[in-house]
């Protein structure tokens, strides 16, 4: 059912290559042509990621319309991510996972006291990686960016699964330790990174766990 | 105990034309009657908290607390803090879609042709885009604010493969949801086509929205106890108002 496609590219020629630690947030910016590469170092990892035009972030990934413009549920190989002004931001040109959720969102403090328990408003959460990173990343700070460029986002690595009479689950990964997803730039943008850091269902199978981020010249 | 739809009870009706747009402040304890009057109505809404505009109705955390990926009569809808903003209390259609956004003014270009004010006067094409920035720039607020909203009245499904279909007749002449305000609410609606409605002439139905008193949430009530994510829900805008 997925299609499994993989790149040709080598890490060796990649002019960024880093490691985002269990539950940190990360961000940068990808210029246009430019490939960029997430990979799931040790399997079943959430990466909850934003993208926003790096000339004006008031346009930004649209979790809508990229499902509505392409009729589809699920991201994978040849999946356009679009804008929120109806533009390709990039273009997702190798999946060794498969499929990836844009439902799902972003876990937060807030939203871990009505899925789980009051008492789990302190627990570490992606929105409140976000908020981090908006506050002290350079990407972020020199645009003015704040809480209202939070949207819906997308869980790369992530199974939410629907059915035809509209269930929706949070069910275990299939993304294992190696496997990632690769994506061309189709214009000058923003990245913003939560790996997700969720100890209350299995999105990350319960243990989260280290990313690899990597960028090659066109 | 919670005051049902009554006509004689009604404090304001407001008709929104096919296309057309509007926004206006729901107070806590307002119920909304949503009637689709001629048939495949699309209603696009979104509720921000009047006072506290930052907080707004969020698409992704309104689905995975219910485990849905639609709306129906004890479904809740959830801001991004956490807190219910308003209940389906009543829904005689059975599905209404949250995943699919708005058309935007190149879309109904593309797929109705081009109208304008000049040769059409009121009846020119809107998109639902243009029409909720419309009404969210009486506010201040702007695209920065167009957040994932919900398409009352329409359906979509997929299949095993994620493939979507939008469903045809899923909303008759008369149909109704009824939408209790559990805070103070800004709601912005436009009344333009589903971005996957299959029709090929631009002929969006009319709305009708009813307000009436339906009071407080109760212990007993339907949204509040459909799941302990919502009974939570309700926990957390309480103390919002305390």
């Amino acid at each position: 059912m997925s299609m499994i496609v993989e790149s040709t590219l080598d890490p060796k020629n990649a002019v960024l290559d880093q490691v985002c630690n269990a539950g940190d947030p990360w961000m940068a910016e990808v210029k246009k042509g430019q490939v960029f590469r997430i990979l799931d170092l040790e399997g079943n990892q959430a990466v909850d990621t934003l993208f926003y035009s790096a000339v004006n972030p008031e346009e930004r990934y649209s979790a809508v319309d990229t499902i509505a413009r392409q009729a589809k549920l699920y991201l994978t190989t040849g999946t356009v991510l679009y804008s929120s002004e109806g533009n390709p931001m990039l273009t997702i040109t190798a999946d060794t996972c498969g499929r990836h959720d844009t439902l799902g969102g972003a876990c937060s403090a807030e939203s871990n006291t009505t899925r789980y328990d009051l008492a789990k408003r302190p627990m570490h959460s992606c929105r409140d990686s976000f908020m981090h990173a908006l506050n002290h990343c350079g990407c972020a700070t020199h645009r003015q960016m704040n809480k209202r460029d939070i949207t819906a986002n997308i869980n790369f690595f992530m199974n939410v699964p629907v059915t035809s009479k509209g269930d929706l689950s949070f069910a275990d990964g299939i993304s294992g330790a190696g496997k990632y997803v690769e994506m061309r730039a189709e214009m000058d943008v923003v990245v913003l990174i939560s790996n997700c850091p969720q100890l209350n269902n299995p999105c990350n199978a319960y243990n989260p766990t280290p990313i690899r981020l990597l960028v090659w010249n066109a | 105990m919670m005051t049902k739809f009554n006509p004689e009870n009604v404090l304001w009706e407001e008709v929104v034309p096919g296309g057309n747009h509007w926004s206006g402040l729901i107070r806590r304890g307002t119920a909304l009657r949503i009637t689709d009057l001629a048939g495949d109505a699309n209603l696009s809404a979104l509720f921000y908290n009047q006072e506290d505009k930052l907080e707004r109705y969020n698409m992704p955390d309104t689905l995975k607390a219910q485990h849905t990926a639609f709306l129906t009569t004890g479904n809740v809808c959830y801001s991004d803090m956490g807190r219910v903003m308003c209940s389906i209390i009543g829904d005689d259609v059975g599905w209404h879609d949250t995943i699919c956004g708005v058309t935007d003014a190149a879309m109904i270009a593309a797929k109705y042709g081009t109208t304008t004010y000049q040769t059409h006067r009121n009846e020119m094409y809107r998109s639902g885009k243009d029409g909720l920035l419309i009404e969210l720039a009486k506010y201040g607020l702007g695209k920065r604010d167009l957040v994932a909203n919900i398409n009352f009245f329409s359906k979509v499904i997929p299949d095993e493969a994620g493939n979507l279909s939008f469903v045809q007749n899923n909303s008759k002449a008369g149909s109704y949801v009824d939408i209790r305000f559990d805070m103070n609410v800004l709601l912005a609606v436009s009344a333009a086509p589903h971005p996957l409605d299959t029709g090929t002439t631009y002929q969006p139905a009319a709305v009708k929205l009813a307000a009436w008193h339906a009071g407080p949430v109760t212990k007993g009530d339907i949204c509040r106890n459909s799941c302990p994510q919502n009974t939570r829900g309700f926990v957390n805008t309480e103390r919002y108002y305390l």
